[in-house]
C-alpha cells in the first residue's frame, strides 16, 4: 500500500507552504534572528512532544506535563531563593519530575485507571503544589552562565542550545521508536494491548517507564523555561500541554494509539511554532493564538476521520 | 417449487484489487429450500453473502429477484427486497428489550406518536410462536445467549417479511442443543416458503439441514447439487480439490521427560487443585464443556492471570505467577483462543506479528534487524504453507485459517518446549484444519510437549495421547487414548458431582 498522501508527508508539505507564505507576506519573518528566536521559543514544547509521542503511540496520554513544568519552575525558584547551588537544584528538580511521572504511571498501571482522567487530576494537583511551593511571587537573578545556556546559540550556528539538545534527543527517540524492539512493542501495545501482553511484552512496566520519562522531560523543560525567561513562577507554562498534544496529533499520531511517526510529530511541532511566531509578528493577541491552537487540535483529529469517510465514498460511486 | 428462484446470482465476478474473490459464480435460492454454501476459508463465501446482502456490487454478472434482474445499491435495498442476513455475532441493542429490537425503526404507534408497547410485545410473541420458541419479549436483550440473540435476529427478519434468510456460520458459537433448536426454527421457516442460505464449517450440519449444496473453491463455482446423493467425503473433495487422507494424523512419538508439570494449581472461584504433567512428544488434550475452566487454566499457566496456590514447572524450572515474559523465557508458548484480540495485532503486518515474540532475538546491536525479521517470517511462512501476497501486508487481509498459521508461526519461532494451543482449529476450514493437525503431530514428533484445549470431540479423540477432562473448575478424569471415546469424555465432562 503505497499511499502518496501520507498524513505526515502532508503536514511536512503544509509546513513548507506556511514557511513560504510567511517569507513572502510577513516582513521580518524570514530573518535568521527571528527564526532562531522562534525555534528557541519552541524548545520546551518540542522536548515534551518527544516523550508525549511515545505515550500516545502506546495509547496513553499525559496531560500533567505543563503542571510538572510549572512545579519544576517553582521549585527552581524556591530552592535558589533559599540559597541552594544551581548545580544541585537542577538534578533535584528533574528527579521530582520523574517522581511526578512515576505517580501518574502507578495510578494508571497498578490501579488500571484511564490516563486521561489520572493526568487531568495530577494536572490540577501538580499546579497546585507549584503554588504551594512558590506562591504568587517570581524569583529572578539566576547565574548568567546558566541563563545564557538556555538562550544562546551554539557557536557558529543560529541554533539555540535547547534546540540543539532537542535535535540530539529527537534522533535518539526516532531510532528508539522506529528501529528498536522497544519501539515495536509500543506500537503493539497501542494497537492491541492484549495481543502485546500475550506475546510476552511487559506492558505495565513499559507504560510506567513512559510516564516516568514524560515527567522527567517535563521537569527538565521547566528548568530550561525558567532559565530562558530568567524568571521562576508557579504559573509558568500554563496550557503548554495543549500545544504539545496539538503538535503530536497534528503530526499524525493516532490518539487511539498504534499509529504515527516521529517525523510527522517534528513537522507538527515546527508547524505550530511557525504559526505562533507568525501570529506574534502580526501582533495577534494571545487569546487568538490560543484559539488557533485549539482549532488546529480539532482539525488534526477531524481531518483523518473525514478522509477515511470521504475516500471510500468517492471510490464507491461509479 | 416456483419456476423462478426467489433469489439468484448469475455469472457473478468480484475483485478486490488484484484478488479475484468471486469468478463467474452462480447460485439459485428457491422458496422452501435450505441451500448450503460450502468451501474453505478464503473460498469466497463471505463475498458471496455480502453480494446478496447488497454490501458489495458485482463487477460482472447479475442478481435476479424472482427471475428479474435487480441492482442492490446498498444493504437497505437488499433488505427491502426481502433478503435478511443473520451473522455469527448478532448486532442487537443490549439495553433495549427483545420486542423493541425486533420492531426497531418500525414501532407500532398510538395517538400522538407514542409507541404502542402492548402491540409491540404481542407482535413479538406472535413471531416467536411462528418460530416455535419460547422467549420473553419484555426482557432486556443484554444477557441473552448468542443462540437466543440469533433467534431475535430471525424474528426481526420475519417481521420484515424476509423471503431469503442468509445465515453466516450461525452455529459456530452454539452448543449442540442450541444448534438443534436453531435447526428446527430453520425447518419451520422453510416450510413457510422461505429460501434459506446456510453456511457452516460443520459438514454434519449441512447434511442434516440442507437439500442442496453449492461448493466454492478459490472463488470459483465447483458444483451445485442435491445433498441427498452426496457423501461426507464427496463434499470434502469438492471443497479442497483432493482427498484428505486421514483427518487426524497423530503419529506415535517417543515419549520423553516431563516438560510441563502443574501441581495443585488453584485460582479462587475459577479452578481448583488442578494437577497434571505433559511429557515431550505427547499431545495431551484438555476437554470439557465451555466454562469448565480449561482456557482459564491455560491462561494461568502462561502467566496471563495469577494463580492463588500451586506450582507450574517447565523443564524443571518453577515459574513465577503472573508473568507471560517469564513463561516465554522458560520455553512456554500459548496460541490463545481469541485470535483477533489476543493472538494477533490486526493492524500490523504478517512479518511484524511473527517478529513480535522475537524482539530480543532479532536484535542486531541496539536495533531490530529488518532482514532478520523478514527471514524469520519467510522461513515460517514457508514451513506452515501460509497463503499470502506480501509479508508486509496487514495480517487482517488473511483468511481465518491463515491468520491462525501466523499465530502458530510467531510462537513456533520461539522454539518452545511446551506448546499450549487453545481451540487451534475453531473457525478454520477443513483443509487448513488437517494441516494444523499434521503440524501438531510433527511438533510432538520433534519432542515438543503439546497441551491442546478443544471443544471439537473428534479432534480430541484423533489427536490426543491422553485426554484430561475438566468439569466445574476441577479435573474430573484422565483417559488414556485407548479408552477415550465420545461417551467416556462426555460422561466425565457432564457427570454430576456425587
Amino acid at each position: 500500500m503505497t499511499r502518496v498522501l501520507r498524513w505526515d508527508v502532508l503536514v511536512g508539505a503544509l509546513l513548507v507552504a506556511v514557511f513560504a507564505a510567511g517569507s513572502l507576506g510577513v516582513p521580518g519573518f524570514a530573518t535568521t534572528g527571528n527564526l532562531s528566536f522562534a525555534l528557541g521559543d519552541l524548545g520546551e514544547i518540542a522536548l515534551i512532544a518527544l516523550a508525549m509521542t511515545l505515550l500516545v503511540v502506546a495509547a496513553e496520554v499525559d496531560l500533567s506535563v505543563a503542571s510538572v513544568l510549572g512545579l519544576s519552575s517553582a521549585l527552581v525558584g524556591a530552592l535558589w531563593d533559599g540559597g541552594m547551588a544551581i548545580e544541585t537544584i537542577i538534578p533535584l528538580v528533574v528527579l521530582v519530575g520523574a517522581v511526578c511521572g512515576l505517580v501518574n504511571g502507578l495510578l494508571v498501571t497498578r490501579l488500571g485507571l484511564p490516563s486521561l482522567a489520572v493526568t487531568i487530576g495530577t494536572l490540577a494537583l501538580y499546579r497546585g503544589l507549584a503554588y504551594v511551593v512558590l506562591g504568587d511571587k517570581a524569583v529572578a537573578q539566576f547565574p548568567p552562565a546558566y541563563t545564557a545556556l538556555a538562550v544562546d546559540d551554539v557557536p557558529g550556528t543560529p541554533v539555540p542550545y535547547p534546540v540543539a539538545l532537542f535535535v540530539l534527543l529527537a534522533v535518539v527517540t526516532g531510532v528508539v521508536l522506529h528501529a528498536t524492539g522497544f519501539g515495536r512493542a509500543l506500537y503493539a501495545i497501542g494497537a492491541q494491548e492484549q495481543a502485546a501482553f500475550f506475546a510476552g511484552i511487559r506492558v505495565k512496566r513499559i507504560k510506567l517507564l513512559l510516564f516516568t520519562l514524560s515527567g522527567t522531560v517535563a521537569a527538565f523543560a521547566g528548568v530550561v523555561f525558567t532559565l530562558r525567561y530568567g524568571s521562576a513562577r508557579a504559573d509558568n507554562g500554563l496550557g503548554v500541554e495543549l500545544a504539545v498534544i496539538a503538535a503530536v496529533l497534528l503530526g499524525g499520531v493516532d490518539f487511539d494509539g498504534g499509529k504515527g511517526t516521529l517525523g510527522g510529530v517534528i513537522a507538527g511541532v515546527l508547524l505550530i511554532g511557525l504559526l505562533r511566531n507568525l501570529l506574534m509578528l502580526g501582533d495577534v493577541s494571545t487569546e487568538i493564538q490560543s484559539i488557533v491552537t485549539g482549532l488546529l487540535l480539532i482539525v488534526s483529529v477531524l481531518t483523518p476521520r473525514l478522509v477515511s469517510v470521504v475516500r471510500p465514498a468517492l471510490k464507491g460511486t461509479p | 417449487m416456483s419456476a423462478h428462484p426467489t433469489l439468484a446470482l448469475a455469472g457473478v465476478s468480484k475483485s478486490f484489487g488484484a484478488v479475484r474473490a468471486l469468478r463467474d459464480v452462480s447460485i439459485e435460492l428457491h422458496a422452501g429450500e435450505a441451500h448450503a454454501l460450502a468451501g474453505e476459508n478464503g473460498a469466497g463465501k463471505s463475498t458471496l453473502v455480502k453480494t446478496l446482502a447488497g454490501v458489495h456490487r458485482p463487477d460482472q454478472g447479475r442478481i435476479l429477484l424472482d427471475g428479474e434482474p435487480v441492482v442492490f445499491t446498498g444493504p437497505a435495498d437488499a433488505q427491502q427486497a426481502g433478503v435478511a442476513v443473520i451473522y455469527q455475532e448478532p448486532t442487537l441493542f443490549p439495553d433495549l428489550s427483545v420486542a423493541e429490537n425486533i420492531v426497531m425503526g418500525r414501532q407500532p404507534r398510538r395517538s400522538l406518536g407514542r409507541i404502542d408497547r402492548a402491540a409491540m410485545r404481542a407482535a413479538a410473541r406472535e413471531l416467536f410462536g411462528r418460530l416455535g420458541v419460547d422467549l420473553d419479549p419484555g426482557r432486556p436483550t443484554r444477557g441473552l445467549s448468542i443462540a437466543d440473540q440469533q433467534l431475535v435476529e430471525i424474528a426481526k427478519a420475519l417481521s420484515r417479511d424476509a423471503r431469503v434468510l442468509v445465515m453466516d456460520e450461525p452455529t459456530a458459537a452454539l452448543s449442540g442443543a442450541e444448534a438443534a433448536r436453531l435447526f428446527s426454527v430453520v425447518e419451520a421457516l422453510r416450510e413457510h416458503g422461505c429460501a434459506v442460505l446456510f453456511i457452516s464449517h460443520r459438514l454434519d450440519e449441512i447434511f442434516a439441514l440442507c437439500q442442496r449444496v453449492t461448493t466454492l473453491r478459490d472463488g470459483q463455482w465447483i458444483a451445485s447439487e442435491l445433498v441427498a446423493g452426496l457423501t461426507h467425503d464427496d463434499l470434502v473433495r469438492r471443497m479442497v480439490g483432493r482427498d484428505l487422507g486421514a483427518l487426524y494424523p497423530k503419529q506415535d512419538a517417543a515419549v520423553g521427560d516431563v516438560a510441563l508439570k502443574v501441581e495443585r494449581l488453584t485460582r479462587e472461584g475459577v479452578f481448583t487443585d488442578v494437577s497434571f504433567e505433559v511429557r515431550r512428544g505427547e499431545i495431551v488434550a484438555l476437554a470439557g464443556l465451555v466454562g469448565a475452566g480449561r482456557s482459564e487454566v491455560a491462561r494461568a499457566i502462561f502467566g496471563i492471570d495469577r494463580w492463588d496456590a500451586g506450582t507450574v514447572t517447565v523443564d524443571g524450572r518453577e515459574l513465577p505467577p503472573g508473568s507471560p515474559t517469564a513463561a516465554m523465557g522458560a520455553g512456554l508458548a500459548l496460541v490463545p483462543e481469541d485470535r483477533r484480540q489476543q493472538g494477533l495485532v490486526m493492524e500490523m503486518s504478517i512479518e511484524r506479528n511473527i517478529g513480535l515474540t522475537g524482539l530480543r532475538s532479532l536484535r542486531r546491536g541496539a536495533t531490530i534487524s529488518r532482514r532478520a525479521e523478514r527471514d524469520r517470517a519467510a522461513d515460517w511462512a514457508a514451513r506452515l504453507r501460509l497463503k499470502f501476497a506480501r509479508l508486509g501486508d496487514g495480517v487482517g487481509v488473511l483468511s481465518g485459517g491463515n491468520q491462525q498459521k501466523v499465530v502458530l508461526a510467531k510462537w513456533l519461532a520461539t522454539e518452545p518446549s511446551v506448546l499450549i494451543v487453545d481451540e487451534p482449529t475453531r473457525g478454520i476450514d477443513v483443509g487448513t484444519k488437517a494441516e494444523v493437525h499434521r503440524l501438531l503431530s510433527e511438533l510432538a514428533g520433534q519432542g515438543i510437549a503439546v497441551l491442546m484445549i478443544s471443544s471439537d470431540l473428534p479432534e480430541v479423540l484423533g489427536m490426543a495421547d491422553r485426554v484430561l477432562v475438566m468439569r466445574e473448575g476441577r479435573l474430573s478424569a484422565e483417559i488414556p487414548r485407548a479408552e477415550a471415546t465420545e461417551e467416556s469424555v462426555m460422561n466425565a465432562a457432564t457427570r454430576r458431582a456425587a
